[in-house]
């Protein structure tokens, strides 16, 4: 079974947390996995750094450009990322842009990643019906589960139609915007988690943009299976050693 | 095989709408409005007459005689270079705000490298009485200050894209970025063929008029519709898309695009997309573009700012693919030349885009029955300083 799979079941509120690859340094990646799972992080995102992030606020844009002036490529890091299997066992899924994952080939990204030991990939810019038509069958036969993203204005009609397609979780993009760009949620924000934890949806949600906190964390959590953290882990990286990253999760679940 | 898009929205392989959800509503709104808006009577009569009375369309096909004679061929410009805010852009950006009105949105972004697409959208805010956001690479702010002061006397807000390499693909992103944050109100009015599905087919609709008056003027001057060759620059590629638009699928009609090769193909800095570039995704389409072998979007660079984009709209990438157009690149120096020459024979400054199309006539030998269109996209008022620095005039 897949180790998403295995985690959704879990009773608790799932905390995720993203990172760009090759950032701060180009070798930091294997220790900042492996403390965010010691720190108690349920699943980790590894994000693959692109040139133009278009779904991606300025920490995260910044810290993509840092991570290729550093010498990120996505060969470095699947070799950076070959053993991570012996020391990590929490999910592990890589995020990115799809321009990389196409000039690398979908076929041998899939592969590599399956040997590693990945258990799925979120691609912002890969529309559903394109996956579903040209690569599903590809992502399936290695074992990736595929995430979509729904967002507030997503119909509901589209919701269904996302959920039917979906076997893991739905990345539930917390409001309309880009990542790292919201000043905590309001009524608005928490209307729709609730609206979405109502829907009855096969999948589990987990929410992501703009979580930053204990608070925010809880709100976004209230209604849904896990959140995930981004920009703010970014800046946290940015500024403190590794070895200090269980200060970070503890801010998010004292 | 067909030129144009097909149902899925698509030209042959590229194309496509590879957006992130965020995006999702805003491009499907758009999608499903389009045709629709843009086959109702009243639209049609508002657009035909702006571009009548305001753009001053249509603009002339003019037979240029002495550059005839010199390159012993018969030479017609088609003078975009005379329309309001003297380049074709415009004919585009009236279009989009006309779609925009009616579908109720009044907060208007958009994107701009030499400012002369930037210029054309706050003209036409102006014009509405919309609000205006141009976004605009810090780096381009620099280089393009007449421009910048332009928009800002119409009424504009220009924001520097700080990110990445602060040109014009990075602008292109910040704007895009600002839709995904306000997906209700804004209408991201696209400069070029270039971005999802549906802009690449709605924008070269709106310059198809360009091809659709070729036709009529040519049938006056010469008894017949059909050019030997259409040649243009292509920089996104939205005034080659509209001076094509009509012979796409009348293959007797060669289609020339002329790209912009900077210092050199071969020398790491040049424009020249269809030499250097691969199949790939850039700004939510499947097309050419420059990029590293893992995928990353490089810059590209040209003495023009309006031909300086890592991509080609994905009429062109299939245009270049099949066969269909014939790509020639053209150097800086080449062009400038070029622009020089149309200046002493014609009395005529060109855009130093432009220029590069003119810059085929010392590459490539016609026929002297040969009717040769030429789009002159533009006019050079906004290129003074680099033809000054250039020639030390
Ligand atoms: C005069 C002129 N010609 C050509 C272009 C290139 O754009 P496109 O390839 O979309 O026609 C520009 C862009 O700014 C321009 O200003």
């Amino acid at each position: 079974m897949n180790r998403i799979h295995q985690k959704l079941k879990a009773d608790k509120k799932l905390l995720s947390i993203y990172f760009t690859a090759g950032y701060p340094n180009l070798n930091d990646t294997v220790s900042i996995i492996q403390e965010l799972e010691q720190a108690g992080t349920d699943m980790i995102e590894i994000g693959l750094p692109f040139s133009d992030p278009l779904a991606d606020g300025p920490t995260i844009q910044e810290s993509s450009t840092k991570a290729l002036k550093n010498g990120m490529t996505t060969e470095i890091l699947f070799d950076q990322l070959k053993n991570i299997r012996k020391s990590v066992s929490i999910p592990l899924i890589i995020m990115g842009y799809f321009n990389p994952i196409l000039q690398y080939g979908v076929k041998d990204f899939c592969k590599r990643c399956q040997e590693i030991g990945i258990d799925g990939l979120i691609i912002p810019d890969l529309p559903v019906d394109v996956y579903n038509e040209n690569y599903k069958h590809i992502f399936e036969s290695h074992g990736l589960i595929n995430v979509f993203l729904i967002t507030p204005q997503t119909s509901v009609e589209r919701i269904h139609f996302i959920d039917s397609i979906s076997n893991g979780f739905i990345y539930m993009v917390s409001s309309a915007s880009v990542t790292g760009s919201q000043s905590g949620f309001g009524n608005e924000q928490t209307n729709y988690f609730k609206r979405i934890g109502s829907m009855n949806l096969k999948n589990p949600q987990i929410v992501g943009f703009g979580i930053k906190d204990h608070e925010t964390f809880t709100q976004a959590t209230k209604y849904t299976n896990g959140a995930i953290i981004g920009s703010e882990f970014i800046k946290f990286i940015s500024d403190n050693p590794v070895t200090s990253i269980s200060n970070f999760t503890k801010r998010i679940q004292p | 095989m067909s030129y144009n898009i097909n149902e899925k929205g698509y030209y042959g392989e590229f194309g496509g709408a590879y957006i992130p959800e965020m995006l999702y509503p805003n491009v499907e709104e758009l999608r499903q409005n389009y045709l629709k808006v843009m086959a109702e009577p009243d639209f049609k009569s508002e657009f035909d007459k702006l571009l009548k009375d305001y753009v001053g369309r249509p603009s002339p096909l003019y037979f240029a005689k002495r550059l005839s004679e010199k390159y012993n061929t018969k030479i017609y410009l088609k003078r975009e270079d005379l329309n309001h805010t003297g380049a074709h852009k415009i004919n585009n950006t009236i279009g989009q705000i006309l779609i925009a009105k009616r579908l109720g949105k009044h907060r208007i972004i958009a994107e701009t490298g030499a400012g002369q697409h930037g210029v054309a959208t706050a003209t036409v805010c102006a014009l509405m009485g919309l609000e205006c956001i141009v976004y605009m690479g810090e780096i381009d702010i620099e280089r393009q200050a007449p421009n910048v002061a332009r928009m800002k006397m119409l009424g504009a807000t220009v924001i520097p894209a700080l990110s990445g390499s602060r040109t014009l693909k990075d602008a292109t992103n910040e704007a895009i970025r600002d839709w995904i944050n306000n997906p209700v109100d804004t209408h991201y009015i696209i400069g070029s063929v270039v971005g999802p599905h549906p802009y690449p087919d709605m924008v070269a609709r709106f310059q198809a008029i360009v091809s659709e008056e070729i036709q009529w003027q040519l049938q006056e001057h010469e008894g017949t519709k059909k050019p030997d060759y259409v040649v243009a620059c292509v920089g996104g590629g939205s005034n080659a898309a509209g001076a094509y638009y009509h012979f796409l699928e009348d293959t007797d009609v060669n289609l020339i695009a002329v790209e912009a090769a900077g210092l050199g193909v071969d020398s790491g800095e040049s424009a020249a997309t269809s030499v250097l570039g691969k199949e790939g995704i850039i700004h939510g389409s499947k097309t050419l573009l420059m990029q590293t072998t893992d995928g990353q979007i490089t810059e590209p660079y040209s003495i023009s700012a309006g031909l300086d984009y890592p991509g080609v709209g994905p009429m062109h990438a299939h245009l270049y693919k099949s066969g269909r157009a014939e790509f020639i690149s053209i150097t800086d120096d080449q062009a400038m030349k070029a622009g020089l020459e149309l200046c002493k024979l014609e009395g005529i400054i060109p855009a130093i885009e432009s220029s590069h199309a003119l810059a085929i006539f010392e590459q490539k030998t016609f026929n002297p029955n040969d009717i040769v269109v030429l789009s002159l996209s533009g006019r050079g008022d906004k290129d003074l300083d680099t033809y000054i620095n250039y020639f030390n005039l």
